[in-house]
């Protein structure tokens, strides 16, 4: 059963439809990756999944009944992408208030605060202001703070954005280990290279449209073109066939080739095999998320236009 | 723990550990015994004795300059321009030699210019020796009778009395209820802005550091509203009892370095403070006789509704000034342009009170005291005139009533334009869009 499962959501806005008829389930302890350009309307979705917005049309289910925001929000952490804490607040202090916030007592959240600086070696800032850290620290203690009260759900907006790539792997490493324990993270994002490395799931969505929907594994299979690569110890013979397509012809002795319609890549290599070329490498190109993603979401507006809704 | 309460302690004590709080808290009553001693010490030493020397070559004046404790006059012949500073005067007068009927003429020559008060006092002092000498002269009377029948008319007092107080001791003073009126309903008007616009900035400090969506993943919009608004609610009665407390201690210790004497001198010179109009001189002297008429003021009264009108109109101000910060960004010209239609009404108000403060029944004062807009501070200066003969009590019902009616409902409306406000970035947006968010 999948931890939250969203059915034909809907919010439309006066001049745009945020989110159009979207649905898809995240399993219990996977690491979810929303993906989608600027404007998408990522933004809105995860404002209804945390209570903040209330969708138009639709239904959440999270953990197999109604979500309610206001019993569900104590199980859920979300960390937006506009990251905000009180400046003139001790860093203590506000991770205390923001825990209280969300349902735990002084003595809890002290003991689990504690723990949680101890971790990310964050003591000594206890009784600093937030305008004193740097914006890779506020980021650091932003992160705490979301996960500070074990939420079930972890819903995390661009959580790299501003870290260098030491902190940046601490906080891969608490994510995953989040995970283990059987924390979901949905984690939304345009950076392709994060996602392919962190996520099961993905689900990708433009202009309020969800487009694609899968594991990472399944989705590169999908939108694989057949494409392989061989290296040789000696300059290949190029020569047309029945079997393959030569794309390109690299300088470090290797081609790029396409398979034909129905043709298994073992007909490539018995190929060469007969023709005694000496193979070193063989292997598949499979596209990245980048390609697929750039491919999906090329050719529509980058910014969406503004529309005039008469519903 | 009810989460509003984790967000009103926030509110409050992040406010009153601030230094600002603390020192303005402490200084404002400070600063308010300092101006009452500086205007004491004024009134009391700033009035120096100007000798004159008077000559009066033709004898129009008949010696009958009246001295005061301003200016005190001396009939000289032997004095000119020359000597008169060396002789120990501080300006000399001289009167025409034209005769008795020239009223102009009279010349003041001084070393040092002189205050306002003894100019002002010498022209007074001569027009009124020239008045009975010419009706003396004329008459062929005494000028010591026109003096003395003066005197008597000058005595007559005028005792405004209550039908009910007739032939009681309790004598409802008309100024004591006047000042105690102009001052609650002064505070009130002083609160509704410094701590609304605390809200205000409150919210928009939330929105511009984008800490709003991080809280309202956690709390209701509303909660958070509630809390600041309440926070700060909190804040204003914590500085508003200090302050009390404060003034009652300094004016206690105050007083009892004050002699006697230099209050009824301040009250009997009032008149006389350079640059003082008729109106706070008046408000000085009924300020000094308050003492012996605070008693005739119902203050159970007027001490409950101080407090129900200090929060209701509190309240129904803040979560307007919250409705306005959620909707503006860091631009604080558009938080000005934004709030004037929630700053005019306050502002109307106090004119309103003014002119009620005068005529307490009159229909302004007694509408406007029922319009939750306007009912906190001029309500406030009616009820010290008294319950019920001035404020009717069915008047003073309805404008409870309609005052936790409108903030139920300015919470209500605000509330709605908060929830979207606070998540909403890029420009302000404009009237008919606010209106939109109402009718989500």
């Amino acid at each position: 059963m999948p931890l939250l499962e969203l059915r034909n959501l809907k919010k439309f806005y006066a001049t745009q439809k945020a989110v159009d008829d979207i649905s898809f389930g995240v399993e219990q302890g996977s690491i979810f990756g929303l993906l989608g350009p600027n404007g998408a309307g990522k933004t809105t979705l995860l404002r209804m999944i945390t209570g903040i917005l209330h969708p138009d049309a639709g239904e959440i289910i999270f953990e197999g009944k109604h979500f309610d925001a206001l019993k569900d929000v104590e199980r859920i952490g979300y960390m937006p992408e506009e990251r905000g804490l009180y400046k003139k607040m001790k860093i203590g202090e506000q991770a205390l208030y923001l825990a209280q916030l969300k349902g735990l007592s002084k003595e809890a959240a002290m003991t689990l605060i504690k723990e949680w600086f101890v971790k990310l070696e964050m003591q000594s800032w206890w009784n600093k202001k937030v305008e004193d850290l740097s914006k890779g620290m506020s980021q650091k203690l932003q992160f705490v703070t979301t996960v500070l009260h074990n939420p079930k759900l972890i819903i995390l907006d661009e959580p790299f954005s501003g870290l260098d790539p030491v902190n940046s792997n601490i906080i891969k490493e608490e994510i995953y280990d989040l995970a283990k324990k059987g924390a979901t993270v949905i984690f939304s994002t345009h950076r392709m290279e994060q996602v392919e490395e962190i996520c099961d799931h993905i689900v990708l969505v433009n202009k309020g449209q969800k487009i694609l929907d899968g594991t990472v594994k399944n989705i590169k299979q999908d939108f694989k073109k057949n494409l392989f690569r061989v290296g040789f110890d000696a300059a290949p013979i190029e020569s047309d066939n029945e079997h393959f397509d030569i794309v390109e012809k690299r300088s470090d002795d290797s081609l790029i080739v396409k398979l034909k319609e129905g043709e298994k890549p073992n007909r490539l290599l018995q190929y060469y095999l007969q023709q005694n070329a000496g193979i070193v490498s063989f292997n598949e190109i499979l596209p990245s998320l980048n390609e697929i993603f750039i491919e999906l979401v090329e050719g529509t507006p980058t910014a969406r236009q503004f529309q005039k809704l008469t519903a | 723990m009810n989460k509003t309460w984790i967000i009103i302690k926030r509110e409050y004590s992040s406010r009153v550990r601030k230094k600002t709080f603390i020192i303005s808290t402490l200084l404002t009553p400070l600063l308010f015994a300092l101006v009452i001693g500086v205007v004491i010490f004024i009134t009391v030493k700033g009035i120096r004795n100007e000798k004159i020397a008077v000559i009066d070559p033709t004898g129009i004046l008949k010696s009958k300059l009246t001295a005061s404790k301003a200016v005190t006059y001396e009939f000289r012949s032997d004095v000119d321009t020359g000597n008169f500073a060396s002789k120990g005067f501080s300006a000399m007068l001289l009167a025409p030699n034209t005769g008795i009927n020239t009223t102009s003429n009279f010349k003041v020559i001084t070393q040092k210019s002189m205050s306002r008060a003894a100019n002002s006092r010498i022209e007074k002092d001569v027009s009124m020796a020239l008045e009975n000498n010419i009706i003396a002269d004329s008459l062929k009377i005494d000028p010591q009778k026109i003096e003395d029948l003066k005197k008597q008319a000058g005595l007559t007092t005028i005792e405004t009395l209550k039908k009910d107080e007739l032939g009681s001791d309790k004598k409802a003073s008309f100024n004591v209820a006047s000042v105690i009126g102009y001052l609650t309903a002064f505070l009130i008007y002083i609160t509704l802005f410094v701590y609304g616009v605390m809200v205000m900035r409150g919210v928009m400090e939330e929105k511009t550091n984008r800490i709003a969506e991080v809280m309202v993943s956690s709390v209701k919009p509303f909660q958070l509203m509630m809390g600041k608004i309440i926070g700060i609610g909190a804040v204003g009665l914590t500085q508003f009892l200090l302050w009390i407390v404060l003034l009652f201690g300094i004016s206690t210790i105050m007083m009892a370095f004050i002699p006697a004497e230099v209050m009824q001198q301040v009250q009997q010179q009032g008149g006389d403070i350079p640059g003082a109009s008729a109106q706070t001189s008046d408000a000085m002297r009924t300020m000094a006789s308050a003492g012996f008429n605070l008693s005739t003021v119902n203050w159970p009264v007027v001490i409950g509704s101080f407090i129900f009108y200090f929060i209701g109109g509190y309240l129904f101000y803040a979560s307007l000034f919250a409705a306005v910060g959620s909707a503006v960004n860091e631009d604080s010209a558009d938080a000005q342009s934004l709030s004037l239609p929630i700053t005019m009404p306050i502002i109307i108000a106090i004119f309103i009170m003014m002119n009620a403060i005068n005529d307490p029944t009159s229909s302004l004062a007694v509408w406007s005291s029922i319009i939750p807009f306007f009912s906190p501070i001029v309500m406030m200066a009616r009820i010290p005139f008294g319950v019920p003969d001035t404020v009717a009590y069915w008047e003073l019902g309805a404008s409870m009533l309609l005052l936790v009616a409108g903030f139920l409902g300015t919470t209500w409306l605000s509330a709605k334009i908060y929830r979207t406000g606070i998540l909403m970035y890029g420009k302000k947006p404009t009237w008919k869009e606010m209106a939109k968010w109402l009718r989500r």
